[in-house]
């Protein structure tokens, strides 16, 4: 194939890895801004939101939206539930130490795990996409279902950004987020808050699986590759940044989509690896962050 | 960390150095062999805690140290044929110059950025790993042949992959590292690290300079990981890209927090803790995991400071 | 006040759950099978085989299929009079497909179990990683894995795989067939680790001699969850695209090569190993219609099987579509899990002839599997018939080339078991035992 299709090919790729990392990364980042928290079991949510996407979609018969609709709002408002009530039963009760709730939400990855492994079981398992309708490009073919998924992902983007930025429960989130101590004395009920934005990181991650799940099948050691890249998406971003989160997901996604153009797989993933980690040598705070703490 | 008990601390250590030689001989064959592969694990988790535990820096990327260590020593004698001393050597050096060049660099950052950092520069090393599978065997590994394995001596020779001598290897080597950290923790040195993980501004202005201290708490954490993993190619002949990924990171991590962090005893423990867990649970359920994250959980809330530093704080505030 | 509560209850919490974990590990220990009764009157003892099994981690789905074929194998051992006149009894450890713990799992398997041998290991990076543990116990281990890691003698003498062909092999044997039949330009795509250096090694070479070429050869590694973005990569001239994808990725695979391609596309074959415990009729797997796949035994059951075949399956419970009697959804991984079965009526022949009693003769048992040179086919061996080489422990059998149609797979062609022989590359009867 010719350099201009295949670098066209390249992006579309990345832009889709982008969409869906952005927002697994936007609610690590979240719980990591206003929490001080590591949630280490981030990417086990986002496996639990596949894995309920396949239950609900194949309990629900007729067309495959229907399943896949239903799936994209009772999947994360679970995924959210289970969040909750994993904070209130032990990260409050952990007082957020930041390596306690490391130890914590890494139990919590193995419990979840286990559990998806001994109820779910071990095989990849599809789900239906909502429509499939391939584009016919002069040079490829592709799925119109992928270009649906950042559309999609833009749109939550934005509707979380607002609800940042514009309303009361924004205000009240990054008012704990800039020094939780002060809004308690403000009257802020900062453990509520705790919770909420737990269960709101959770339920990113979920809804981000649930719109990847019909091109790439549940399986529940999926978590894993979404926690470490999310990881470095939040880093690079900058703490509790969503302009930086989302720059850096694209950033990220792209890059990974277009070295390996030029570069053997592994060694493409070395490279990129190793410049995001440079970035993050000779800039700590990430490319948008104000130094953190 | 009170300055009353030095003979006390040393009576402990030189005691637990003792239980482990008498348990040689009084085990039962499959926790003797069980153990000593603990102790070479434990090495490692006490290396991890000289950088996390008495210095505060978290590191999500040391099984790249002790998988210096393994490839370093592996390496050498299948690809290079060389002798089992100089093999341990090679793993050890290997491990010295990673966490040197490492720590170089990654120490520029601080918190949540050092253990990204720390982790990234792990994932390329286990990339590079597979990367280069022609030479190291990529994911399946190789094996240390049987006959490599084996110390000369002229007139006698020492058989690592015999039980008795597996076992003493590893003791030895755990007790060496034991007392090395112990005659860290308890100098002038060791209070330096303490005083950059309770308050590193205060430290520097004290006139110390706080970068080179870490620099070599890193290198000399890296050093004893890389140990650990020459002794583990050494002593059970394999060596695999799976000691190099992400989950043997966050293992020695688990052991020191289940232990203790900061307490020169408390990696030992930590890791038996979570072998032990894990044999006994796995015999009644494939789902032990479950029963593994649930142990965590209850231990980090009930003992948050792990089971030593728990005894410390409540019981025994000497230990070190 | 708060503190002080805090501090009894972790206190009691303490000693309440040392003590059940003592008792839980004395318990364990007593009830250990055959820890004290048998070791007096080894004579009516069961046979004892620990099967290291992947219950958990990337290798779960395998594991499972492998238990269920195990247990149906040792059953019937067991109906016919067991080995030797003593039962078959089969311990199960998981290694979670880690090879650090599989040699943890070996050396249980020989210290505290004292099974006779371990048997049943299928991820290649385990198996080596295991066969050190094995060959230190003088522990017979016999590994239904497929890899070529036991016969490149890279190993040591106690690592056997009399039960399923070496990937080496397979790939050699498949070469006449793709030559003849698919094209003679082939664009390979494989994972970028072990498994898939395999085919990347050994295919260009065997095509080769039959006046086809490989053309291109891309790697994907394996940690990759989408693939488009390497499809450019393919030539145009592309005849044949052969591909081998293992792990949950599988299916995106097939689906995102449909999505590039549409209908218009070049001719395909692939290891079945790609698709093992995934029903062939999934959405998205229409794009493999009419496409072939390499099969160590039909997962469908086919129009000749033989009557051997067909009590095989009906053992091990599968029905007509190679899915669990009772649950369609339930599918099998057929290509491989009928190693075990045949693996276990070998370690059986092969202890008969030792007259094996017990731990002391597995020296015996080895030089005894070591003599075995060829399997009839029937109902011990329902795959078909190998012969067996026993100076590089490794078995060979034939193989079949099935034809998706219709949403099942038909047998279109079986190798002969002398396509797929080679130069062995070493002896392991050389070694001391």
């Amino acid at each position: 194939m010719h350099f201009g299709p295949h670098l066209l090919l390249a992006a579309l790729e990345g832009l889709v890895t982008s969409a869906v990392l952005a927002l697994t990364a936007l609610g690590l980042s979240l719980v990591f801004g206003v929490m001080r928290v590591v949630n280490v079991a981030h990417g086990e949510f986002f496996m639990l939101g596949a894995v309920l996407a396949w239950a609900i979609s194949t309990a629900i018969s007729g067309h495959p939206a229907l399943g896949f609709l239903a799936a994209l709002v009772i999947a994360p408002l679970i995924v959210g539930a289970i969040a909750l009530v994993a904070e209130r039963l032990v990260l409050r009760r952990l007082n957020y130490n930041p390596e306690a709730t490391i130890v914590a939400t890494i139990g919590m990855l193995y419990i979840i795990q286990q559990l998806a492994l001994s109820f779910y079981g071990p095989e990849a398992r599809p789900v239906e996409p909502p429509f499939s309708y391939r584009i016919l490009l002069p040079w490829f073919g592709y799925s119109g279902y992928k270009l649906s998924i950042i559309a999609a992902s833009a749109l939550l983007l934005t509707a979380t950004w607002l609800v940042l930025t514009r309303t009361k429960v924004g205000l009240i989130m990054r008012a704990t987020q800039y020094d939780s101590e002060t809004a308690q004395a403000f009257g802020i009920a900062v453990g509520r808050v705790y919770g909420g934005v737990f269960a709101l990181g959770a339920m990113l991650a979920a809804i981000a699986a649930v719109l990847i799940v019909p091109i790439s099948q549940a399986h529940y050691l999926m978590g894993q590759d979404p926690l470490l890249l999310s990881f470095i998406v939040v880093i690079i971003g900058g703490l509790g940044s969503l302009r930086g989160t989302v720059v850096a997901a694209v950033l990220i996604g792209l890059s990974d989509g277009i070295i390996s153009m030029f570069f053997s797989p592994t060694l493409a993933k070395i490279i990129a690896t190793l410049l995001v980690a440079m970035v993050l040598v000779f800039r700590p705070q990430g490319l948008f962050g104000t130094a953190s703490r | 960390m009170s300055e009353a008990s030095p003979a006390k601390a040393y009576a402990l250590h030189l005691g637990i150095i003792a239980l482990l030689f008498v348990l040689s001989f009084v085990l039962p064959e499959y926790y003797h062999g069980l153990l000593a592969r603990i102790m070479v694990l434990a090495v490692f988790a006490m290396g991890y805690n000289m950088l996390f535990g008495y210095v505060g820096l978290l590191s999500l990327g040391h099984a790249m140290f002790f998988g210096a260590g393994l490839y370093g020593a592996g390496l050498a004698i299948i690809q290079l044929g060389w002798g089992v001393p100089a093999a341990f050597i090679a793993g050890i050096a290997c491990g010295a110059v990673l966490s040197l060049i490492i720590g170089l660099l990654a120490l520029r950052t601080t918190g949540v950025a050092f253990m990204i950092v720390t982790m990234m520069f792990a994932q390329v090393f286990y990339l590079l790993i597979l990367y280069f599978a022609n030479w190291t065997g990529g994911d399946q590994g190789q094996v240390v042949p049987q006959p490599a394995r084996v110390l000369d001596f002229g007139a006698t020779a020492l058989d690592l992959t015999n039980p008795t001598v597996r076992y003493m290897t590893a003791l030895a080597l755990f007790s060496f590292v034991l007392l090395v950290t112990l005659a860290i923790v308890r100098s002038r040195y060791g209070r330096v690290l303490v005083g950059i993980r309770e308050n590193e501004e205060r430290t520097k202005m004290l006139g110390y300079d706080t970068f080179s201290n870490k620099l070599m708490a890193v290198v000399v954490s890296g050093t004893i990981c890389a140990a650990s993993g020459a002794a583990y190619a050494l002593l059970f002949g394999y060596v695999g890209s799976s000691f190099a990924s992400v989950q043997y990171s966050i293992l020695p991590l688990l052991w020191v927090l289940l232990g203790g962090a900061a307490t020169t005893i408390g990696p030992l423990i930590g890791t038996v803790f979570m072998y032990y867990v894990i044999d006994v649970t796995s015999g009644y359920t494939s789902a032990y995991l479950l029963i593994v994250g649930i142990a965590l959980i209850l231990l980090v809330l009930f003992f948050p400071k792990g089971i030593l530093g728990t005894i410390r704080q409540r019981w025994l505030g000497w230990l070190p | 006040m708060d503190k002080n509560k805090t501090f009894n209850l972790s206190k009691t919490g303490l000693t309440r759950r040392t003590a059940l974990k003592g008792l839980a590990a004395g318990a364990g220990l007593a009830m250990a099978p055959g820890f004290v009764r048998y070791s007096q009157a080894q004579s009516s003892a069961p046979i004892k085989i620990g099967f290291q099994s992947h219950r958990t981690g990337i290798g779960a789905a395998y594991g499972r299929w492998y238990e269920k074929t195990t247990a149906a194998a040792v059953k019937a051992i067991n109906a016919a009079g067991g080995i030797n006149g003593r039962q078959v009894e089969v311990i199960i450890e998981d290694d979670g497909t880690d090879p650090g713990r599989g040699a943890e799992v070996v050396g249980k398997f020989a210290t505290q179990h004292k099974t006779d041998i371990v048997f049943g290991t299928l991820f290649s990076h385990v198996v080596i990683g295991s066969a050190p543990a094995a060959g230190e116990n003088k522990m017979p281990y016999f590994v239904v894995s497929e890899g070529h890691h036991v016969a490149s003698t890279k190993l040591n003498r106690y690592v056997f795989q009399p039960g399923i062909t070496d990937v080496k092999s397979q790939i050699q044997s498949m070469a006449p067939w793709i030559a003849a039949n698919a094209g003679k330009k082939v664009t390979q795509i494989f994972p970028d680790f072990a498994f898939g250096y395999d085919h990347r090694d050994y295919l260009p070479p065997a095509l080769k001699a039959q006046g086809a070429e490989v053309i291109a050869q891309i790697a994907i590694p394996p940690t990759e969850s989408s693939f488009t973005k390497y499809f450019p990569q393919i030539p145009a001239e592309t005849e044949v695209i052969y591909h081998v994808m293992v792990g949950p990725a599988v299916l995106t695979f097939v689906k995102e090569l449909g999505e590039f391609y549409g209908s218009n596309r070049p001719q395909l074959f692939g290891f079945m190993d790609s698709l093992e415990a995934v029903d062939i009729n999934s959405p998205g797997l229409e794009f493999l219609d009419g496409s072939h796949f390499w099969e160590g035994s039909p997962r469908y059951a086919q129009a000749d099987d033989s009557a051997a075949q067909k009590a095989y399956r009906a053992a091990v419970g599968i029905d007509d579509n190679g899915a669990a009697v009772g649950d369609p959804k339930d599918v099998s991984t057929a290509s491989h899990m009928f190693g075990c079965w045949e693996t276990l009526y070998v370690v059986k022949k092969a202890m008969e002839d030792a007259g094996y009693k017990g731990p002391e003769d597995r020296a015996k048992l080895v030089e005894a599997t070591e003599a075995l040179t060829a399997f009839a086919e029937g109902p011990e061996h329902p795959q078909g018939p190998k012969t067996f080489n026993g100076k590089i422990h490794q078995c060979f059998g034939i193989q079949n080339i099935s034809k998706v149609e219709g949403g099942k797979l038909k047998v279109v062609h079986k190798t002969k078991i002398e396509d797929g022989l080679y130069e062995a590359e070493g002896d392991y009867t050389k070694q001391a035992l």
